[in-house]
């Protein structure tokens, strides 16, 4: 089972309590985009197997969005943080180097 | 004016704790800058109660304040009292980014008392309801089974559970069944 700790109101929600919402720090494409960027944006999600960035919603508790960073093959999680910010920050990058040294995610590192 | 009524009509089941449907009940969401001086006075001076901490209830004399969220509290006063109380709190953070709507009829309110309280409540929520982790004025929003929830534990420390109107019947039948006699695990 995972539990994640939500950020905004320090509960440690149980899987039932959260939803999914796909992967974390999207940069939107909308009008007056390149169909390549459009598309991106849309549908090109990363898969990968080791360290991910989520987005996850406190849906049955305070509402509230946030992002965790997590090993989709150990389920370990790395720490969870506030949506309003556009990278994990570097405690958790530094938790997850000491893991997977040399790991990448899109632009992190 | 037609008489309002509460979802179940304060309906009862003693099993091993007490489970009923509270009478009608005032609920006010609240939303804004908790931390603001302004949101704090207004809670102060209408409910006459400290603005909550994190996941808590503060209870006030004229009703409680419970935290919902980084930028939501839910006022909970006396049903004919709701407009009222409503209307003061608009006043008061008249010139704030706020929104503050009575959402008494929108809800149901239930309390489990007795010896048996925590548990019936701890088989349909993920939360640790231990005399540790959970005592009087802790506040939580969770789920009920399959629906959302939120509740707190009061002074007397009975249960007091809010959720949906449109809800109300299947929560009740969770509670009964829960609290069913020969029910009991013993763990808490
Ligand atoms: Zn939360």
């Amino acid at each position: 089972m995972l539990t994640l700790q939500c950020p905004y109101c320090g509960v440690h929600a149980e899987e039932t309590e959260l939803h999914a919402e796909g992967e974390a720090h999207l940069k939107r494409f909308g009008p007056g985009s390149s169909d390549d960027d459009f598309e991106t944006y849309l549908f090109m999600r990363e898969n990968p197997k080791g360290v991910h960035f989520e987005r996850w919603r406190h849906v049955n508790g305070c509402g509230k969005f946030f992002h965790a960073a997590r090993s989709t093959t150990t389920l370990e999680v790395f720490g969870t943080y506030p949506a309003q910010t556009y990278e994990p920050p570097q405690d958790i990058k530094d938790k997850i180097s000491a893991k997977y040294p040399g790991w990448s995610w899109r632009d992190f590192s | 004016m037609s008489d309002a009524v509460s979802a179940l009509n304060g309906a009862r089941f003693t099993g091993f704790a007490q489970i009923e449907e509270a009478s009608l009940c005032g609920m006010i969401t609240v939303r804004g800058d908790l931390a603001s001086a302004a949101m704090v006075k207004a809670i102060s001076t209408e409910l006459g109660a400290e603005m909550p901490a994190v996941n808590k209830v503060s209870f006030g004399t004229k009703g409680h304040v419970a935290w919902m969220s980084p930028d939501e509290l839910l006022v909970v006063v006396a049903y004919e009292d709701a407009n009222a109380t409503c209307a003061a709190l608009n006043t008061a953070l008249a010139d704030q980014h706020v929104l503050v709507v009575n959402v008494s009829d929108a809800r149901a309110v239930f309390r489990i008392s007795g010896d048996g309280a925590r548990e019936v409540l701890a088989k349909l929520a993920p939360v640790d309801l231990s005399k540790d982790a959970f005592g009087t004025g802790d506040f939580r929003r969770t789920r009920l089974a399959q629906v959302a929830g939120a509740f707190w534990m009061n002074t007397d420390e009975s249960l007091e559970i809010v959720c949906f109107r449109s809800v109300a019947q299947y929560v009740f039948d969770l509670f009964r069944v829960s609290a069913e006699t020969g029910g009991e695990v013993g763990y808490i």
